[in-house]
């Protein structure tokens, strides 16, 4: 049970790491959902593990499992979906205005756009 | 007898932002007034609690009246009430600024994002309980993303890209931190996790260690230390230059949140953690206030300029923060307000220069107000780079003073004065060329002037106005400054407050 929740955490993470290190943004959304994966189970080990305990009281019980980690990750799985969603639409449209699903920005960036405000800029290439 | 009006500074925004968003959303005129009252009334709640908290009483909130260890509290002593006071005021200018040059006409929900990211940054401030962070941290970033987009844009949607996947990084390292902390202490309120850190066998803190190192890494990211600053000059040159203003508060949270943990939870003499801050954040200090000046030098943007330059600001910061003495770090809260006012100043100066003639440090013809403006950016360069008259003088004597008996103190003096002409050098190329390279210009060349409106210049002059009193009050502000360093360094007060021991 252990080796199976602790070598998940690690496969998971190992992944998403992989894939943040991409060059695309779609992988490297991917890597963060995989990430945030790793850390829900990984929240939910930290009140140990234990199997068939009810979390909260109750008259029949022999023991409990630790109902807060339970909480937290239940707060974690729902920002990190949120945040998901956010990002997943903030990549999508800069992809749309720039055509351009690079997660950096090189110098050699040569798409046609700057802000308004800042006429100067589109010349000058810095990133 | 609960003090309800801690939880205020949270609950306010909270109301306002989904009332903007749902009662007024195509009423920009309402909305305005609505945001404005709204700061307003909170500048009023938070120096309200600032002056409760000069007694030195440290009140304690308990949410659903749950005692501490099981509920969640907000925490109010000398440090958040400056922290809050200090947001609201630099809030308070930015949304003059915002509404006075028409920047929330230039997308949609600036002003409900913006009490969001106020909420946010409030709740971080005022909480006890580590998770309760994460949560606030998730609240004022995902406000900051919007904000970030704000106007759009194909550059500074890209640049939102990196600055939203580093900071989902950020919050899933916290995550593991808070994890790994709560495996082992088996709670989540930082009073009692203070306790608990300090019974520990030594033979049982490798997990600890850990933990304590991860914890730190989260919030370095967020106080944009060398080598976790990457995110830092492209998303604060790309946004708009009000919300970079504003998000001078946010690395502060990252700094507020190193002198909190590293206070209570794992303090200076926790001989368990010894070593493992102080060792690491001192070099990444020296490093990050050296790039960042450097990056002064550097920069071909005025946008990036000012965003180097709050990286050095925040270098200077966290060498203050580092030597976790109580000298140094009433020296550190006397820079961080200095530091926040002054880099919110220079981006809203950057915003005034990039309305007029474009953010490329260039030679352009005169702009109109070229003389007023660059009179401010002359004053707001003397307060970055840490000059006579102004308060980053007098915070960096502090930091310097209090670096004196330091063995590191020969690098640390010599970095910081270094560092110093390098900032003063490249802001003065970047003024000289923006401002005086422009009369080189024929007069015909002169863009004919656009109508001018006063708001943005009072937000501006509001901001340095509080530059120039932080400098004349010098000394009672350095008073409330010490006085809060020692009750940092006192944590067993803080302890007795929250868990409602004896003597409360």
């Amino acid at each position: 049970m252990e080796l199976l929740i602790a070598s998940a955490v690690g496969v998971l993470t190992t992944c998403g790491v992989y894939l943040m290190l991409r060059q695309r943004t779609f992988p490297v959304i991917i890597g963060l959902s995989l990430l945030s994966y790793a850390v829900n189970v990984f929240l939910f080990a930290t009140g140990r593990l234990a199997l068939n305990l009810p979390p909260i009281l109750s008259d029949t019980a022999t023991g409990y499992t630790d109902p807060l980690p339970q909480a937290l990750v239940l707060t974690a799985i729902v920002i990190s979906f949120g945040m998901t969603a956010v990002v997943l639409m903030i990549a999508l449209s800069a992809y749309l205005s720039s055509r351009n699903d690079r997660i950096d920005m090189g110098v050699d960036d040569t798409y046609d756009d700057e802000q308004d405000s800042d006429p100067g800029a589109n010349a000058e290439g810095d990133a | 007898m609960i003090n309800h009006l801690i939880i205020l500074p949270i609950v306010l925004p909270a109301i306002v932002a989904p009332f903007i968003i749902m009662v007024i959303r195509f009423h920009l005129d309402l909305q305005r007034i609505f945001s404005l009252a709204a700061t307003v009334a909170l500048v009023g709640i938070t120096l309200t609690l600032l002056a409760q908290a000069t007694t030195g009483d440290i009140q304690v909130y308990e949410l659903g009246n749950w005692p501490a260890p099981f509920g969640i509290v907000l925490v109010l002593d000398r440090l958040s009430a400056l922290m809050i006071a200090l947001t609201s005021l630099l809030a308070l200018a930015v949304l003059l600024y915002v509404i006075g040059s028409d920047w929330d006409k230039r997308g949609r929900h600036f002003h409900a994002l913006f009490q969001f990211q106020l909420m946010g940054v409030m709740g971080a401030f005022l909480t006890g309980d580590a998770f309760n962070l994460f949560v606030f941290f998730e609240v004022l970033l995902i406000a900051s993303y919007g904000l970030m987009i704000h106007g759009g844009g194909a550059r500074r949607l890209r640049a939102g890209v990196q600055y939203v996947v580093y900071n989902l990084l950020g919050s899933t390292l916290f995550l593991f931190a808070l994890g790994t902390l709560y495996a082992v202490t088996g709670t989540l309120n930082m009073a009692d996790m203070a306790e608990r850190v300090a019974a520990l066998p030594a033979d049982e803190t490798a997990l600890l260690r850990v933990g304590a190192i991860l914890l730190l890494l989260v919030f370095a990211i967020k106080a944009a230390v060398l080598p976790l600053h990457f995110w830092l000059p492209l998303s604060y040159a790309n946004a708009p230059m009000p919300v970079a203003a504003l998000f001078a508060i946010m690395t502060k949270v990252g700094a507020y949140s190193i002198l909190r943990m590293y206070t209570l939870v794992f303090g200076p003499e926790l001989a368990i953690t010894r070593g493992l801050v102080e060792d690491w954040l001192l070099p990444a200090a020296l490093l990050t206030l050296a790039a960042g000046s450097l990056g002064i030098l550097g920069a071909r943007k005025i946008g990036k300029l000012v965003a180097f330059a709050a990286i050095a600001s925040m270098g200077t910061l966290l060498i203050a923060i580092s030597l976790f003495t109580q000298v140094a770090t009433g020296a550190a809260l006397y820079y961080v307000i200095h530091s926040t006012f002054a880099t919110g100043l220079m981006f809203l100066i950057a915003d005034l220069i990039c309305q007029r003639r474009g953010g490329l440090i260039d030679a352009t013809p005169p702009m109109p107000q070229n003389g007023l403006i660059a009179s401010l950016f002359f004053a707001g360069a003397i307060a970055l780079a840490g000059m006579p008259p102004l308060s980053g003088f007098i915070g960096k004597l502090l930091v310097m003073d209090a670096a004196r008996d330091a063995p590191q103190a020969p690098l640390i003096w010599g970095v910081i004065l270094i560092a110093s002409l390098i900032a003063m050098v490249g802001f003065a190329r970047a003024g000289s060329m923006i401002f005086w390279k422009s009369y080189e210009f024929a007069p015909e060349d002169a863009p004919t002037p656009a109508p001018t409106r006063a708001l943005p210049f009072v937000a501006v002059f509001a901001l340095l106005g509080a530059l120039v009193a932080l400098s004349v009050f010098s000394g009672p502000v350095s008073t409330y400054t010490e006085a809060t360093a020692a009750q940092l360094f006192d944590p067993s007060a803080y302890i007795d407050a929250v868990l409602r021991r004896a003597g409360q």
